[in-house]
């Protein structure tokens, strides 16, 4: 879909099946209960969306990747903003590598192996095959086209010879869950070679990046706590998120609602991400995410009463327009949940 | 062995405590004021100040230093002020050494009442006699309207702390409707005197609450304050006019300061109350109390503050919703014996 800044404050649709298809793991909870209810999933178009996309549209592949920091308060809008930055660059064509929320990785995993391909580190099968049946569903046909550059030795019997299409890759580490994370680290080290080619272009979107860099609440056998770097997925990741690579972009988001360890008023990159993230992610454009302006406020109301979302009477008026506007102070997230018992 | 067949006056007397209340006579009284002088003489001496212009006012204070307590009662307190108001004032006895009464009409039982009903009674007549002479020489008869309204007639407790004897509700009501009788009179004014000591003024109860004009900024800005509290947390408000509806606590946006939404709700219910939500901008400071009382103390303050934007019948509204008084309820103390202020220990049987 095609957007310029006339369309600042609409709405558009998603048809439900690109929406299976593009976002098998993107969507916010509350967004996906939405779809639900309403039976079409419509998105919002901001201001912080379009200037990605502009940047996008304008950026020129030979160079290395650009990296966008989206950031805002809590509830403004930022995951939504990841996800309709990610459509439209698969409406585009690119190949998207969507991370839902990083967060997932560094708590509650139950199941942490040694990895075999490297001693220090630690595996997390769960999540790893979780990824990647997402990532299957979502770029199916890129799958089929990638070829991979090197041979991999999975364990004693499995191998994966040079040149075969990249879906067998993700189907041994669907196969064989315990070398799942190195699946995807393989999966990620092809696209990163391959990408500069330019045979496809290459969108990084991490939600959540700011777990990449804090600290887990995974501890080993020993009950001595685990560094990030120590997990194999997070160790990838990093790789993929430097700049040494051309062909496309990064996009990323910071989130407070899941990190850890962080006090809730910390909303700025320097803060969440912490003196290693800032530094590893230096050279990035940040973008703010602020709350709904009053068109953007006045579009929601709208679209809620068009669905008939908002049952009381007194919601019709003026009135309790502004009385939403005034209890919600304009944060999408509160005038979603107050929205909600009316 | 001797039995006792007349007893001493002691035994005899049954119920010692039945005389009443102990009659001070009059040389106790002299004593007690001779104490006093020179008590507060030696109190000003200690103090180190002028032992001539030594004022009740000086004594109490002396007192309260000299002698602190952490009473809760005042009237418990260490006190020292002239046996006038300490002691109260006591018929002295009524009759001479052959027995025989001073006042004629003692024999009546309530002498002081019904001498008090003679003499309003004379004046009454008085004025008659008086209005009839201006009458019969023709000249306009004076009216000035005494001021009723302000005054009020003495209460039944204090005629009889003036009479020193008790007065019944009847003989009152006679009273009170006599004094009437006279102050309708046209020319009760000869007898004013008379009558003011039996009239007490009414100081004007309704105090009009001053709505305070607006007042403007550097940035020509109209703004007003108010103040308010609720339980322990004070609450100061600045609203200022032509705003966009955005309000700030402390410095903080409320979005972030009370992220519950009942909170949020109070605040909003003044402006909402009178229909600007969008209108204005509110810059606040709260201290004390928890999340609900400062939320309730922020209302009280912009509801004061919002009446001098606001026409007179409005306030009047915001007044019977209640937006405007300061709510009383506060933490009850815990008693002794309990387990909270309402809470009682667990009943065992046995």
């Amino acid at each position: 879909a095609k957007h310029t800044d006339q369309h600042e404050g609409r709405l558009y649709s998603i048809p439900l099946q690109e929406v299976k298809a593009v976002f098998p793991h993107g969507l916010p909870h509350r967004f996906q209960q939405q779809i639900q209810t309403f039976n079409e999933a419509r998105v919002m178009v901001r201001r912080p969306a379009l200037e990605i996309l502009g940047y996008l549209k304008g950026s020129n592949l030979a160079h290395p990747a650009v990296r966008y920091v989206i950031y805002g308060e809590r509830g403004t809008g930022k995951t939504m903003t990841l996800c309709h930055v990610v459509h439209y660059c698969s409406r585009q064509g690119w190949l998207v590598l969507h991370i839902p929320d990083a967060h997932l990785w560094v708590k509650n995993c139950k199941e942490l192996f040694h990895s075999s391909y490297n001693k220090d580190r630690l595996d997390q099968p769960l999540q790893a095959s979780v990824w990647l049946k997402n990532f299957k569903t979502s770029n199916e046909r890129f799958l089929e086209e990638i070829k991979t550059q090197r041979k991999y030795i999975w364990g004693k019997r499995e191998s994966t010879e040079e040149g075969r299409p990249l879906r067998e890759v993700v189907e041994q580490g669907l196969a064989r869950v315990r070398s799942a994370s190195d699946a995807v680290g393989v999966l990620l080290r092809e696209l990163k070679l391959q990408s500069p080619r330019g045979s496809f272009r290459l969108l990084v979107a991490v939600d959540g990046v700011n777990a990449l860099w804090g600290r887990t609440t995974l501890s080993k056998e020993d009950k001595s706590p685990v560094a990030p770097e120590e997990l194999t997925l997070v160790h990838n990741l990093r790789k993929m998120l430097r700049n040494d690579w051309s062909g496309g972009a990064i996009v990323t988001t910071l989130s407070q609602t899941g990190s850890l360890f962080k006090p809730s008023s910390a909303y700025t990159p320097q803060e969440l991400l912490g003196k290693e993230g800032f530094d590893a992610l230096d050279p990035f454009v940040p973008i703010p995410v602020p709350n709904y302006s009053p068109r953007e406020f006045e579009s929601c109301y709208g679209y809620y009463l068009e669905r008939r979302w908002l049952q009381h009477e007194k919601a019709h008026t003026e009135d309790g327009k502004a009385e939403l506007q005034f209890l919600s102070g304009s944060n999408p997230r509160q005038l979603d949940r107050l929205a909600g018992p009316l | 062995t001797l039995r006792l067949i007349c007893t001493t006056t002691a035994v005899q007397k049954r119920n010692v405590g039945a005389s009443g209340p102990e009659k001070y006579t009059e040389a106790f009284i002299k004593k007690q004021i001779e104490e006093f002088n020179l008590g507060k003489r030696h109190l000003a001496n200690m103090m180190g100040e002028d032992p001539e212009t030594f004022t009740q006012e000086d004594i109490d204070r002396a007192i309260a230093y000299l002698f602190p307590s952490g009473l809760f009662d005042k009237q418990a307190r260490p006190l020292m002020k002239h046996p006038t108001e300490v002691f109260p004032e006591q018929r002295k006895i009524q009759w001479g050494e052959d027995g025989r009464p001073f006042h004629f009409l003692f024999y009546t039982g309530k002498q002081s009442y019904y001498s008090l009903m003679h003499e309003t009674y004379e004046k009454f007549l008085n004025v008659q006699k008086h209005q009839d002479q201006l009458t019969a020489q023709d000249l306009p008869l004076q009216k000035e309207k005494r001021n009723l309204a302000g005054s009020r007639w003495l209460t039944k407790i204090e005629l009889e702390e003036m009479l020193l004897e008790k007065v019944s509700d009847d003989d009152y009501s006679r009273f009170i409707r006599l004094l009437q009788k006279l102050v309708a009179l046209p020319c009760a004014d000869i007898e004013e005197k008379y009558i003011q000591k039996f009239s007490k003024e009414v100081p004007v109860q309704l105090q009009k609450v001053v709505i305070e004009p607006l007042q403007h900024d550097e940035r020509g800005v109209a703004f007003s304050t108010g103040e308010g509290k609720r339980k322990t947390a004070r609450a100061t408000a600045v609203v200022y006019d032509n705003g966009t509806g955005k309000i700030t606590v402390n410095g903080i946006d409320i979005l972030h300061y009370f992220p519950v939404l009942q909170d949020r709700e109070q605040l909003l219910f003044p402006f909402q109350f009178l229909g600007r939500i969008g209108k204005h901008d509110m810059v606040c400071t709260v201290s004390g109390g928890g999340r609900s009382a400062q939320a309730g103390a922020i209302r009280l303050a912009s509801a004061k503050a919002l009446r001098s934007f606001v026409t007179e019948k409005e306030v009047e509204f915001m007044r019977q919703a209640g937006l405007l008084t300061v709510d009383p309820r506060v933490k009850e103390r815990k008693k002794p014996g309990q387990e909270g202020p309402r809470r009682k220990f667990t009943w065992k049987k046995r």
